[in-house]
């Protein structure tokens, strides 16, 4: 019976922490879908409307944004499998000489990401030529040092007998890359894909620095300076931009929160 | 033959690394000792000219605090919360799914959509948190307009996002202990706190050890929802490090001041690294 209780008490303090943790977005979901002045008088017989939404979409090049942000993350996703596949195999299969002073340091990366040396990397983009252009938000971030490690642990655990038998049948070392290494690794893909994908489309120190035209900004930068309390807009509309931006991502999460749960798990413990 | 494959396939990837991490972290120790150039005086060495303004800068010690309060702040109470989901969420309760997702939700929102929305609830009277006090007879506060409330305010916030994230690594330590344990506390007939004080949170140390270090880390990296709330302000009472370098360096246009500053960023990154390593080595030990 103490049991009972105990595990009744717990169920609604579980229950009450899960309210209490979506509340923020609950509001919004309120504040955007209803009339400006309900924003601070909660009534839930108030109509709704769509109309902050409309306005959000005219008051910042949100179109703009989304086409940027996309661009973005998908470049740098391409990048970053590419990369991360060609080193983490020279990492797991080929003992090269100096192969553990460089993976050493690779494994740097982990702890000075792009965004703590803005300074310089900013100097370097100026350089190239590259400031305020959706390649330099993304080139720093091309050679992910995590992309890297988790490859090389997942290729690592591949049989040498697969790799020595798609050598007899005929492969050179990239033959069998692709048809033996790449398939196996599927999972860590995934996992790798999904935790990159919401890294960069939620990334804003590093892009807010280097891009200066509506034309570069991702949707991070946009909602800020549209968010901004100078810019003076209300809060439906900040709740209904907000809402927008957030939304794909969001719609992904809860369409896959398993797959989205495992890779952010595995990406944390390596 | 594997050496030349090895580098050939390693090369892509190392020059963007050297080209955007290390030329970088060498070339900011290197900017470090030199003078901000301007058109009319072009920039000079000056030795340790950078670090002395640094020791002699109030506000640098002033965010070098904030960083330390706003870690001690928001871990503690990050790691607790996310061990308390973590076991709920790990039995059998109704709606299971539902409340893990609610948990975990925060993580996959971009700070700055979060940080748009806790503005309001920070707005004095008509915000939520002046609304909740209210309730209680509290009076109205400007949550970010005090220096005394700015920083524990904020971290409120980031404790509500950063939470639902170490859940799962607290979820996964907790679905690979065998449940053979619980069954004989249950035989033994040990009360539920006793089991989880003697045996469960012992057997979850090295995920929190885990879990602690790479929350530090990312405390000094957690600056964006600075933009939004309040610059840094007032008076430099919730600014962190970070946002200070980036005041310093694309404000402020100091960029040899910001190479020292941000050479601070990097001892302190490194000796939370050589941490990290020590740790692993020593669970590895354990096995």
């Amino acid at each position: 019976m103490r049991l009972r209780t105990g595990f009744a008490l717990e169920t609604v303090g579980a229950w009450l922490l899960a309210a209490l943790w979506l509340s923020p977005l609950a509001y919004a979901f309120w504040a955007a879908f209803h009339p400006p002045e309900m924003a601070t008088h909660f009534d839930p017989f108030a109509p709704l409307t769509l109309s902050n939404f409309a306005k959000a979409w005219t008051y910042a090049p949100f179109p703009r944004h989304f086409v940027n942000t996309v661009v973005l993350v998908t470049m740098i996703l391409s990048a970053q499998l590419v990369l991360c596949t060609l080193a983490g195999y020279a990492f797991a299969r080929f003992e090269f000489f100096g192969h553990n002073v460089a993976f050493g340091l690779v494994l740097v990366q982990l702890m000075v990401m792009p965004e703590v040396l803005i300074v310089e990397n900013y100097r370097i983009m100026a350089r190239l030529g590259l400031v305020d252009t959706i390649l330099g938000i993304g080139l720093p971030y091309m050679a992910s040092a995590f992309g890297i490690f988790l490859l090389r642990q997942t290729f690592k655990t591949v049989p040498r007998e697969l790799d020595e038998a798609a050598r007899v049948e005929g492969c050179g070392f990239l033959g069998v890359l692709w048809r033996v290494y790449v398939p196996l690794a599927r999972p860590t893909y995934l996992a790798y894909g999904l935790v990159s994908v919401s890294y960069h489309w939620n990334n804003f120190l590093w892009p807010l620095v280097v891009t200066n035209s509506v034309e570069t900004r991702p949707l991070t930068v946009g909602l800020a300076i549209f968010g901004a309390p100078e810019s003076g807009v209300d809060w439906a509309v900040i709740s209904a931009g907000t809402i927008m931006a957030i939304a794909p991502l969001l719609v992904a999460f809860l369409l896959f929160q398993r797959q989205f749960m495992q890779s952010f798990m595995q990406a944390g413990i390596k | 033959m594997k050496h030349v494959y090895g580098w050939l396939l390693l090369a892509p990837a190392a020059i963007l690394l050297v080209g955007f991490t290390h030329y970088p972290a060498v070339a900011t120790l290197i900017d470090s000792f030199f003078s901000t150039g301007t058109a009319v005086r072009p920039s000079r060495f000056v030795g340790f000219d950078n670090y002395a303004a640094l020791a002699d800068d109030p506000i640098f010690w002033q965010v070098l605090g904030n960083n330390l309060w706003f870690a001690l702040g928001t871990i503690p109470a990050a790691i607790a919360i996310a061990m308390v989901m973590a076991l709920w969420v790990n039995e059998k309760l109704p709606a299971r799914a539902l409340v893990r997702m609610a948990y975990f939700t925060p993580t996959v929102l971009p700070m700055i959509a979060v940080a748009n929305l806790w503005l309001f609830f920070y707005t004095p009277q008509i915000g939520l948190f002046d609304r909740v006090a209210a309730l209680f007879g509290a009076p109205s506060h400007n949550w970010l307009g005090d220096p005394d409330l700015v920083l524990p305010a904020t971290m409120v916030m980031v404790v509500w996002k950063e939470a639902g994230f170490f859940m799962i690594f607290y979820l996964a330590a907790l679905q690979s202990l065998p449940p053979e344990l619980a069954e004989a506390a249950k035989i033994e007939g040990a009360s539920r706190w006793y089991f989880f004080r003697r045996v469960t949170f012992p057997l979850l140390m090295p995920t929190t050890l885990f879990v602690l270090v790479n929350a530090t880390i990312n405390s000094f990296k957690l600056v964006d929802h600075l933009f939004i709330l309040t610059k840094g302000g007032p008076d430099n009472a919730s600014s962190l490090l970070l946002y200070y370098i980036y005041q310093v360096a694309f404000s402020f246009f100091d960029t040899a001041y910001a190479s020292a500053l941000t050479v601070v960023l990097l001892v302190l990154l490194a000796i939370l690294a050589v941490l990290q390593f020590l740790l692993i080595e020593r669970r590895v030990h354990y096995r």
